[in-house]
């Protein structure tokens, strides 16, 4: 009991440390390390609605970068076409992207493994068709230019390090409320599904509205995730959000571990900086999130973080064992 | 009219053999194993690349080229069984998802890296030469029949594989129960090698015979994979002439309808028929029970 205390202490330790470091950041990184800071809290808040997802619901999905276009298209458009106040834009686009995402749930996740793999993959394919296509409204391949930056009051978020804060305010919120469903009633049903189905539905869980309603809030995640980065680049277009970022969503997710909140930082940051440092000798990316796949699924089905942390804890009470004989 | 309507029905025919030929491939894997491999349009792309590789760079003939890029493929489709699938143990489906698509962006990565070509898109010469022949006013393309012949004479050799011989037995076995086919004797491992084996050389065969008719570049694998994987779902994922019969027929819904469509709306429209089909079958589609 007494070392279970002092390990629920030291996670707690460890949460204060890394949000200690994650305020401090800025007043050391220069503009590059913001960028890659930013990013990457950015796309934690797509992985993590992935792994309430696949991790603890059990529900894969190919298609995130759906949502995440939609979210920053709909920023991009209502605020530049039509003039709508940034943060107005910014929760309209999340609202309708969890709405759409929500009814398309109710309908394609009938469909079990293989099935609902492949019609996520198809539903992303289609919206990044739409995004390319739909020039009147998204400006085809080279989208929109100009989209106002978001602003608090007289303060304007158009510098790294204030939108350093934004986006890492954001990103935390996501997490805690991941954290508090994973912990909660309704987590408990997620991980029932997961395992049952039927086991599930015996008891009284509404499998499939509860399963759509995951679904949405991933897909409002990846929303939010997606105005940031429009009203952080001022611009948006096809490119980020095609069937190769859906991929990489569920790289992330993996090395952090699919049923690991936390882990959600550490497979995006592990992806995002390996990522940037490989893409300097040419586009060796791909092949690189293609082996990660599979020596990560293979040797640590439960990813890298929480390999690396049961080491950790492994042979910490390996060493107080030796400490107290 | 009746020769542009011949046209599109020869060349829905021998697209549509190609999305067959990956159909096959899906069906041989799912039936003996229960995976559904997601790298299944990449043996495609890979055929095709590979038989280009050998005609254009290393300067074999065809008929030689056509042979060893299968060999080619074969191997790499062995591999992924030998070194990914099968060290997942006891992996959940949603873990061989995953191991599959690992494989399958792998394999478009390093062809995107490293081929000559890199990201060029390339193209064969027709087997039967550039000459067409005249039939009922249309112009058809030998090499349409050709490859609608080659696809059925496939479907009827896997058909009667695993219906009248020894190995088609205990692949059967081993896609009813795993555990009893063991006790008999059976070596599942050997046979889900087999499966993954002749999986890509069916891609390998669609990937070099589309590589005439249409271009194919390292990023063409994932929407072979889908459509393949349509026309596999319209048999029932296990069904070798229903396989065949979805692709031909995806084959000709697309080529009368690409007058239809705006090119560029062409691929979201089949895509929306695609997950309208799976919501509709939802309950009727086979459940994956996997095995190792």
């Amino acid at each position: 009991m007494k070392l279970k205390g002092i390990r629920l202490k030291w996670s707690y330790l460890v949460i204060v440390a890394a949000v200690a470091a994650l305020a401090v950041v800025p007043l050391f990184a220069n503009r590059y390390y913001l960028d890659i800071a930013i990013i990457i809290g950015i796309h934690t808040m797509v992985t993590v609605g992935l792994c309430l997802l696949m991790g603890y619901t059990g529900q894969i999905s190919l298609g995130q970068a759906a949502f995440y276009g939609m979210g920053a298209y709909f920023s991009a458009i209502l605020s530049k076409t039509y003039g709508v106040s940034p943060w107005a834009a910014m929760f309209i686009g999340a609202a309708v992207t969890g709405g759409f995402a929500y009814s398309i749930g109710i309908a394609v996740l009938r469909l079990r493994g293989n099935y609902l793999a492949m019609a996520t993959l198809a539903l992303g394919i289609i919206m990044n068709i739409v995004f390319t296509e739909a020039a009147s409204f998204t400006g085809g391949q080279d989208g929109i230019t100009g989209v106002p930056y978001l602003s608090v009051g007289g303060l304007v978020f158009d510098t790294d390090r204030g939108y350093y804060y934004l986006v890492w305010a954001f990103c935390l919120a996501a997490l805690l409320v991941s954290r508090n469903i994973v912990s909660s009633r309704t987590g408990r049903a997620l991980r029932a599904i997961r395992d049952s189905e039927s086991a599930a539905e015996s008891i009284g869980i509404n499998v499939l509205q509860l399963k759509a309603k995951v679904f949405a809030l991933s897909a409002v995640y990846a929303s939010l995730a997606g105005s940031l980065l429009a009203h952080y680049w001022a611009a948006v277009g096809p490119k980020p959000f095609d069937f190769l970022f859906s991929i990489k969503v569920v790289v992330m997710a993996v090395v952090g571990g699919l049923a690991s909140v936390w882990g959600a930082i550490f497979g995006t940051a592990t992806v995002k900086i390996l990522g940037d440092w490989l893409h300097e000798f040419g586009e060796y990316q791909v092949i690189a999130f293609g082996l990660m796949l599979m020596i990560v699924i293979v040797f640590m089905p439960r990813g890298l973080w929480v390999h690396l942390r049961s080491r950790v804890l492994q042979w910490q009470r390996r060493s107080t064992r030796r400490a107290e004989s | 009219m009746l020769s542009q309507e011949i046209q599109y029905f020869i060349t829905g025919l021998s697209i549509g053999s190609v999305y067959a030929l990956v159909a096959l491939g899906f069906t041989i894997i799912h039936t003996v194993t229960g995976i559904v491999n997601f790298a299944q349009g990449e043996f495609v792309m890979l055929g095709g690349m590979v038989a280009y590789f050998l005609f254009r760079f290393i300067g074999l003939p065809l008929w030689a080229a056509a042979p060893l890029s299968i060999a080619a493929v074969t191997v790499v489709g062995l591999l992924l069984q030998r070194i990914a699938i099968r060290s997942a143990r006891q992996a959940s489906i949603v873990s061989l998802i995953v191991i599959t698509i690992g494989a399958s962006i792998l394999i478009r990565g390093l062809v995107g890296q490293f081929w000559v070509w890199g990201r060029e898109a390339v193209r064969l010469p027709y087997f039967t030469g550039e000459q067409s022949l005249s039939f009922l006013g249309a112009a058809v393309h030998p090499q349409k029949l050709l490859v609608l012949g080659i696809t059925i004479a496939l479907m009827v050799l896997f058909h009667l594989l695993l219906s009248r011989t020894p190995l088609g037995k205990a692949l059967r076995a081993c896609a009813i129960n795993k555990r009893a086919a063991g006790m008999v004797g059976v070596d599942a491992r050997a046979m889900s090698l087999f499966s993954f084996g002749a999986a890509a050389a069916l891609g390998a065969v669609g990937g070099i015979l589309i590589a005439s008719q249409a271009v194919t570049s390292y990023d063409s694998g994932v929407m072979l994979g889908l459509k393949g994987f349509l026309a596999a779902c319209m048999g029932g994922l296990s069904s070798q002439m229903g396989a065949v019969l979805g692709g031909l027929g995806l084959g000709l819904l697309e080529s009368f309808g690409a007058g239809h469509i705006s090119s560029a709306w062409k691929e979201a429209f089949s895509l929306s028929v695609f997950l309208l089909f799976l919501i509709v079958r939802a309950r009727r589609l086979p459940a994956s029970e996997v095995e190792h």
